[in-house]
């Protein structure tokens, strides 16, 4: 059954990214938050994979975190999807089960 | 006894997520204050530390990348970033905080203390010091 994901950690330190790829069931929502916001930039070392995986998996990231890095909206690969912390709240409550990649 | 020592921090960490980012800096700017030769280098995700556009107000913490412009007044002048840290993250120089100070041997002339290097470069850089700091 899908479920939601977090990963808080960047994909350039550590692998939590991209084991959270490599075992996330199709259709799950992948949610990036603090360091993991990272993860949504295109044009680095890791977009090519979350690109890929974006075929499986739907890609969210903390607008808050973003903002507090300096990471821009206009630099997100396309198709990732921008929330606030309502929207964290509503994706915790649609999905039946929350895994943290920490 | 009075001695000045050559004093590397090196940064590797994303700002936020930890907290070695900020102590980092609190031991540069002490550093600096006792009139040691310092330079900084910014590696791995530690380039993000010095992203411009940083706004921490809807996370409810201190947004200290500012502070970095205080170090061309502590004599902190050799910012050395290492361009395949830039590369692999999709930036580039302009993403950064324009950090400077006034070249006080050039008539105070303000110059950039932000130095892009590569990996072989920062070789050298690291072999020259006395005392290497790792944040």
């Amino acid at each position: 059954m899908p479920m939601l994901h977090t990963v808080n950690k960047s994909p350039f330190e550590r692998g939590a990214l991209e084991s959270c790829i490599r075992l996330a069931i199709k259709g799950s929502s992948v949610l990036l938050i603090e360091d993991g916001v990272y993860g949504a930039s295109r044009g680095t070392a890791a977009s090519n994979m979350v690109e890929n995986a974006m075929k499986d998996l739907d890609f969210y990231v903390l607008g808050s975190d973003l903002k507090a890095r300096g990471v821009d909206e206009n630099r997100l690969i396309d198709g990732i999807t921008v929330i606030d912390y309502s929207g964290f709240v509503k994706l915790a409550v649609e999905n039946d089960k929350v895994q943290a990649w920490l | 006894m009075s001695e000045t020592k050559k004093f590397l921090f090196v940064n590797r960490k994303a700002p936020y997520g930890t907290i070695y980012a900020w102590e980092s800096l609190e031991v540069i700017l002490i550093s600096a204050a006792f009139e040691q030769d310092v330079s900084l280098v910014f590696i791995d995700d530690g380039v993000f530390q010095i992203a411009k556009g940083q706004d921490t107000t809807e996370l409810g913490i201190k947004n200290f990348s500012p502070t970095y412009n205080a170090l061309g007044d502590y004599d902190v002048n050799k910012i050395y970033i290492e361009k395949e840290s830039l590369d692999a993250r999709g930036l580039t120089v302009d993403d950064l905080l324009k950090l400077t100070y006034e070249d006080e041997d050039d008539d105070w002339a303000e110059k950039d203390s932000i130095h892009v290097v590569s990996s072989a470069e920062l070789v050298d850089i690291m072999d020259q010091q006395d005392v290497v700091l790792s944040f």
